[in-house]
């Protein structure tokens, strides 16, 4: 029996902002899942490894009509322009160091490979790529707590977010040893997704109608007919993705209520967002 | 020989020839990039078999549920454990990184015995006999109360054999750190009688009017709360969040309610007023109001009208009458108290106030409200034998009902107070307020004993060091005891061997306890803490052992609960904050950072904004508006009546203007570079303020003043 690799998925991920608290338990969990090294000084947070941030956004009002909202931002996963796998990283790699998936939709990173040029953190839109500036060090004892799934990476490369591939691979193995086709979706959750205590980050196949993450977002399968690079643009109106009109088709998908939040998720010149606020993700002319 | 140009040619050729046909030029580049990827400092984490052990979180008073994962002998990760009663899956950053703990730089490796300034290394057997040796000398001087404790609660069984040692070698002088679980059995007892606690349905109810706790930063047991939190929309419950700063949770509440900072008494007091003046409580329940109530009802229709009580609050009149009305009219309300995470200073005027609008819409222990039963007691320790030495020291009294007030007698008298201090997962001379003089205390208490794992700011000040096993190389009983609607007795596992020369803290005290022989041995005749823990929670053993924890209480309690309200109804003053500067000085709790016991770890230091911490410099809030001259991002001097800092400015519209914000938990001094020397102890910077009455340090914040720097 071979492994099954047949039946393409798309994982991707939904985050209801409105659920999100904040709480950070994402980023140390993706810390402690990954091996992310630390420093002493962590508040440049330009050279601070943080494979899933978690940015504060306010509304920009003045007191009392503040508001603010949490997003936390993993790698975006993008399928590029037109969902065909040319993610703004991957197209400039010149080492093959990172590549699209596409029996995943997940963008790989391999370290070993990289030889630091950096270029795919410059084509990154979402700040998603670090650079290793330094060789990792944990203090005396400390690398016992080390996971074997995920190498420790060295100074002079660049990391990201891999959905916690490795996780994957252990589902897949169980799977394979059970004789079974495919995982359940239940078998392959990130670690971000599990230690979410507010339950905000919802985690699965896209291309499988059965998972949460799928009816969530209904994603559309044809093309926009506004903006032919955007693919998978969700027919929730409360779901938007990054800069979604760029065309990078992220799989991460954001979930609010809230108008303003939704907004934040693009820039948008002046009036612009109330002729497209329902139909974020199109060009106001079709190119 | 002789080189011509045609040889030259020749051989530049077939030399050119040769390199390009050989394989030498492709393998010494194969080669070099092989050798550019050899990395032999970094570490390569050995394979082995994969593993779950499922344990109890004990960093906080929320004990999650927690699954280890371990590759042969080593954990590698802690996650939430699915469908344990408090967290259900999902856990917060702190107990997430609780390996680093393990490994933390600034472990107490063995036990240490101060010798001048210094720590010096000591046998277990040495330092266990240097303590009796000692606590036998203040025995024999006849004043066996001098002997003085002080821990993170009350509950439990590592706390009960303190306790029982205490009891047993004739101090009553056993003081807990302030808590939201402490703050909870004053309340109750000053409305309801002692020996009750208070817990809140935030799952189920419908409207929760909360008076600055932050359900979403830290308070209670954190992860239930967000996750009663999370299920609020689709509930169709409201959340009302009263609080002077635009929080998490305020940001996240239907509705924010900004307040001036230290007068969530007075609101609720004149909430209750609209209550009774327009006939929204229930009837049924002033039927339960045993004391005080027309005498109340009496004074707040005085003093607490609309009108004034907008005067004193801030909060507009017109909003007062509604949010009494949607209070009131709500099917399951409940009214939530304790600031921030609930362990910061509360006065009992606040706490009471609130809870007494519980009791006004009749929600005591109803569904979706409050629920107020008897403390549970789960533990079955065996009745004390004590010897004419014991009798006569137990009976006198406690030098303080609160820590704060221990520390203040301490530094008052010129005789001393406490001969020896036990310290046990706590660290008071960080987290409480005006920390330089609870040092001062600590170092006028001849010989004090710290049970820390850590050489903390407390340890550091200790003659000597027993280091206790870290949550993760132990077991212990760990009770829920955090405003949670059930109560759960959760068992933390040890998952390693103990990293370190360490011991648990309950085998430390057995071993005190026998080494003093007599009466105070016969008390403890455990072989080990495991053993004792196995006998003491004879009744719910099995369940904790086999399910990892055990429930002792589930869904509302039965029966009404006999109210008392004359505390309020003679309208203790509100607390005013410290000073005559024009500006406030508040705490900012921050689910980020951790203010009591343990400090934060350094995964969880590197998830804080830099909007809080930059380099080593603390960051402010303060609305632009107060701000005046003051830069975004530039420095500023603060003064307070109890010192000065340099601090950095956040020009933040969340910010009620008037008040200056400064997040709990940084500016820790102990040996790990991680987390220390960041920032500054916002417990430096304000003072304790006794409310009369009640004993309790009330201080919410301090007047300041802020200059440029």
């Amino acid at each position: 029996m071979k492994q099954n690799n047949n039946k393409a998925h798309k994982f991707g991920m939904v985050i209801d902002l409105d659920k999100c608290t904040g709480c950070g338990s994402c980023m140390v969990s993706c810390m402690s899942e990954n091996n992310v090294p630390f420093k002493e000084d962590e508040s440049n947070k330009k050279d601070s490894i943080t494979w899933m941030s978690v940015y504060k956004l306010t509304n920009g009002k003045s007191f009392p009509d503040t508001q603010i909202v949490y997003m936390p931002r993993p790698c975006q996963h993008c399928g590029g322009k037109g969902d065909h796998g040319h993610s703004p990283c991957v197209s400039v790699c010149p080492a093959v160091a990172t590549d699209y998936g596409y029996d995943t939709g997940i963008v790989s990173q391999i370290y070993t490979r990289c030889f630091g040029c950096r270029y795919c953190m410059g084509a990154c839109p979402y700040h998603a790529r670090y650079f290793n500036w330094w060789d990792p060090k944990w203090p005396e004892g400390m690398e016992n707590y080390l996971s074997p799934d995920v190498s420790p990476r060295m100074r002079g490369v660049v990391e990201k977010c891999s959905f916690c591939y490795h996780r994957y691979q252990a589902a897949r193995d169980i799977a394979y040893y059970e004789g079974r086709d495919d995982i359940e979706e239940h078998e392959y959750q990130t670690a971000c997704t599990t230690a979410c205590p507010a339950g905000a980050i919802v985690f699965g196949d896209l291309n499988n109608p059965a998972h949460q993450v799928h009816q969530i977002v209904k994603p559309d399968p044809h093309p926009d007919p506004r903006n032919k690079h955007v693919v998978g643009k969700s027919r929730n109106p409360k779901v938007f993705r990054l800069l979604e009109r760029l065309g990078t088709n992220p799989k991460i998908y954001y979930l609010s209520e809230r108008e303003w939040v939704r907004k934040a998720g693009d820039n948008y010149l002046d009036g612009e967002w109330d002729k497209i606020k329902n139909y974020h993700g199109a060009t106001l002319s079709n190119d | 020989m002789k080189v011509d140009r045609r040889s030259f040619l020749g051989l530049g050729l077939g030399a050119v020839a040769g390199v390009a046909v050989s394989p030498v030029g492709i393998k010494l580049t194969d080669d070099s990039s092989i050798w550019t990827q050899n990395w032999p400092w970094t570490p390569v984490p050995i394979d082995g078999e994969v593993t779950y052990e499922n344990s109890v979180c004990s960093l906080c008073p929320g004990s999650c549920g927690l699954s280890i994962r371990k590759i042969d002998d080593r954990p590698v990760k802690i996650e939430g454990l699915a469908e344990h009663p408090v967290n259900d899956g999902g856990a917060c950053l702190h107990g997430i990184a609780g390996l680093q703990y393990l490994y933390d730089p600034a472990r107490v490796k063995t036990p240490l015995k101060k010798n001048g300034d210094k720590f010096e290394k000591i046998s277990w057997d040495d330092a266990i006999a240097l303590v009796a040796g000692k606590l036998v000398d203040i025995r024999k001087s006849g004043s066996p109360e001098k002997l003085a404790c002080i821990a993170d609660k009350e509950q439990g069984s590592v706390s009960g054999l303190f306790q029982r040692l205490l009891k047993t070698f004739g101090s009553p002088n056993f003081y807990t750190m302030p808590s939201l679980e402490s703050y909870l059995e004053v309340t109750a007892e000053a409305l309801h009688g002692e020996g009750m606690t208070i817990g809140f349905d935030l799952e189920n109810s419908d409207f929760v009017l909360s008076f600055g706790a932050g359900i979403i930063e830290g308070w209670g047991s954190p992860v239930n709360c967000f996750k009663a939190n999370a299920s609020r929309r689709a509930r169709h419950a409201k959340l009302y969040q009263i609080e002077s700063r635009l929080s998490n949770t305020a940001a996240n509440a239907d509705k924010w309610i900004p307040i001036k900072p230290g007068t969530e008494a007075d609101l609720a007091l004149g909430i209750c007023a609209v209550i009774l003046k327009n006939n929204l409580f229930n009837g049924g329940a002033t039927a339960n109001f045993r004391g005080g109530f027309n005498k109340l009802a009496i004074m707040i229709q005085k003093d607490y009208a609309p009108s004034k009580t907008a005067e004193i609050t801030g909060v507009k009149a017109s909003d007062i009458e509604k949010i009494a009305t949607l209070f009131a009219k709500a099917k399951m309300p409940v009214a939530v108290f304790g600031k921030g995470r609930g362990d910061g200073a509360q006065s009992l005027k606040e706490l009471a106030a609130v809870h007494t609008l519980n009791c006004l819409v009749d929600n005591i222990n109803k569904e979706g409200g409050a629920f107020v039963q008897p403390q549970s007691e789960y533990l079955e320790f065996p009745d004390e034998s004590m010897d004419s030495i014991a009798d006569a020291g137990f009976s006198k009294n406690k030098a303080g009902r609160y820590v704060n007030q221990l520390i203040e007698k301490v530094n008052e008298s010129s005789k001393p107070v406490v001969e020896a201090l036990f310290v046990y997962n706590a660290n008071p001379c960080y987290s409480l307020h005006d920390s330089k003089s609870v040092k001062q205390a600590i170092g006028k208490i001849p010989f004090v004993v710290s049970f820390s794992s850590f050489l903390d700011e407390t340890a550091k000040e200790a003659d000597i060091i027993l280091p206790s096993h870290t949550f993760l190389e132990r077991l212990e009983d760990v009770p829920s005891c955090a405003g949670l609607a059930k109560s759960v007795v959760g068992l933390t596992k040890p998952v390693i061997d103990p990293v370190f020369d360490t011991k648990h803290a309950g085998d430390a005290v057995i071993l005190i306890a026998k080494a003093l022989e007599g009466s105070i041995a016969q008390n403890f005749e455990w072989e080990t803490y495991d053993e004792c823990l196995e006998s003491v929670a004879g009744g719910i053993w099995d369940s904790l052992s086999e399910d990892g924890y055990a429930i002792i209480s589930e869904g509302a309690p039965s029966g009404s609960v006999a109210v008392n309200v004359s505390f309020l109804a003679d309208n203790p003053a509100t607390i005013q904050a410290q000073g005559d500067y024009e500006l406030t000085l508040i705490p900012i709790d921050n689910m980020r950072l951790i203010n009591a016991g343990i400090a934060a770890s350094p995964f969880a230091i590197k998830t804080v904004s830099d909007k809080v911490l930059k380099g080593s410099d603390i960051v402010v809030e303060i609305n632009p508006l107060t701000a005046k001259g003051l830069k975004d991002r530039g420095y500023a001097t603060l003064t307070t009546p109890m010192g000065t800092a340099r601090v950095m400015i956040n020009l933040n519209e969340g910010m009620m203007p008037g008040i200056i914000g400064m997040v709990e938990g940084l500016g820790h001094t102990f040996d790990n570079k991680y987390v220390s020397n960041k920032g500054i102890n916002v417990n430096d910077l304000i003072g304790p303020v006794i409310e009369s009455g009640s004993g309790l340090d009330a201080a919410f914040g301090i007047k300041v003043k802020i200059s440029k720097a």
